[in-house]
């Protein structure tokens, strides 16, 4: 059975935390490019141009992209035939700790939800799912919670169909509006449980090209066409531009039930993976 | 487009309700509220031999319960990102103030304007704490005008 040490793990993480705070996404850089291309409001293409600016002083400087580094979130891929030893959630937080403290990340996380009080860098979210094989994959997501915030779900009747599901994406763009930095990376969860369908949403915005499904892709690209005809635009000034893509993963589910979850980035979409 | 130059501080949700309690119980909060600019951001640590780190606008709408009382205080300005409830558009009108939107999601850019950096008051609260910033020629756009006109239609 091979094996991989927690410490090997730590160190890992550390360094995600890095690359995804001051490396904006290639696939997501790209989008923005492509989104100044096409747009024609003059104040959109201003703050487009700051966006891409900021992106470079970000990676040069190795400043955070966006002040708010996220409630840290891991997804861990782990291979049934690897034996990690040490504890793996703890190798985790630690890396989170020290990459946060090493990169002059945010302390946005406070230990009580209630009472509040001192912020720090962890707990981290860590989703763990056991795949075939024997290696690793490690994916740091530090989504900020301007956008976090504006998240939805919604258990439809199982005969809502197209329509429904539409509707429900358009209206939660349009309630996050100007607030939670447009242009958006729409994340959608089809299907599942509730529960389920909240996590397909977040997890399909670390999927960096459409999705192979063709009527999935379909869909995308109807919402997409539609979400940049409400002239929400960057920062909600206006233009063409209100989202750079539509990521939606589906699930099978219940005869009774058709659950959708809206999960939006905002242009600052950041996440980074490593195979150990 | 507008460039602000001058001394202004940061104050996001902790903040506010810290400044809104002492205020409804009579006391003077830490930062004289008189002509003051407040800038709704927590910056991240400051990396060795920067005079600050990432430091962008967050989400404006959390402080709107606040919001109307600090410029009845005298508040002149704020900088955030996205829209205001009605009563802060009222207030911001009946008080002849304004509200500005900086570059959103542009941390690393929106360091580069702040010229001075110092925690101000309320340390305990982290990077929620309030800072006084000097920043030179900030770009902002105005969002809410001194009149309650809003950039935003809805």
């Amino acid at each position: 059975m091979r094996k991989l040490s927690a410490d090997r793990v730590s160190r890992a993480v550390a360094s995600l935390c890095l690359r995804a705070n001051f490396e904006l996404r290639q696939d997501v850089l790209r989008k923005i490019k492509e989104g100044l291309k096409r747009e024609k409001n003059k104040t959109a293409r201003g703050i487009l141009e700051a966006v891409i600016r900021n992106a470079d002083i970000a990676k040069k400087e190795r400043l955070a992209i966006c002040q708010d580094t996220g409630l840290p979130q891991v997804f861990l891929e782990v291979g049934q035939d690897l034996k990690i030893t040490g504890d793996l959630d703890s190798a985790v937080n630690k890396g989170i700790e020290a990459g946060y403290r090493a990169g002059f990340l945010r302390r946005s996380v406070v230990r009580d939800p209630l009472s509040r009080g001192k912020t720090g860098y962890t707990p981290a979210i860590i989703h763990t799912r056991l795949v075939k094989g024997s290696r690793l994959k490690v994916t740091v997501l530090p989504k900020g919670f301007g956008c976090e915030n504006k998240t939805r779900l919604k258990m439809f009747k199982p005969t809502a169909g197209l329509d429904g599901i539409k509707g429900f994406v358009i209206e939660s763009v349009k309630l996050a509006g100007p607030d939670a930095c447009p242009p958006y990376v729409v994340g959608v969860g089809i299907g599942g449980t509730a529960d389920y369908a909240c996590l397909l949403a977040k997890k399909v915005l670390l999927r960096k090209g459409p999705s192979p499904k063709g009527s999935v892709l379909k869909l995308e690209r109807d919402l997409l066409k539609k979400l940049n005809k409400l002239n929400i635009g960057p920062m909600g000034l206006g233009g063409r531009t209100t989202a750079l893509a539509v990521n939606i993963e589906t699930y099978p589910t219940h005869i009774a039930g058709l659950p959708v979850a809206v999960n939006i980035s905002c242009h600052a979409l950041r996440s980074a993976s490593v195979t150990l | 487009m507008v460039l602000l130059t001058g001394a202004i501080f940061t104050a996001r949700d902790q903040a506010h309700k810290r400044m809104a309690q002492a205020l409804k119980k009579g006391r003077k909060p830490p930062l004289r509220l008189k002509g003051a600019v407040i800038y709704y951001c927590g910056p991240t640590q400051t990396p060795k031999g920067k005079v600050i780190g990432s430091c962008g606008p967050t989400t404006s709408s959390r402080m709107d319960e606040f919001t109307p009382l600090l410029l009845k205080k005298g508040l002149s300005g704020m900088i955030g990102k996205g829209r205001r409830a009605k009563e802060v558009i009222q207030a911001v009108r009946k008080y002849r103030a304004v509200y500005f939107l900086a570059y959103a999601g542009c941390g690393a850019l929106g360091s580069k304007y702040i010229k001075k950096a110092k925690v101000f008051a309320y340390r305990d609260l982290g990077a929620e704490a309030i800072f006084k910033l000097e920043v030179k020629d900030l770009p902002l756009i105005v969002g809410i005008d001194a009149r309650g006109e809003s950039v935003y239609k809805t």
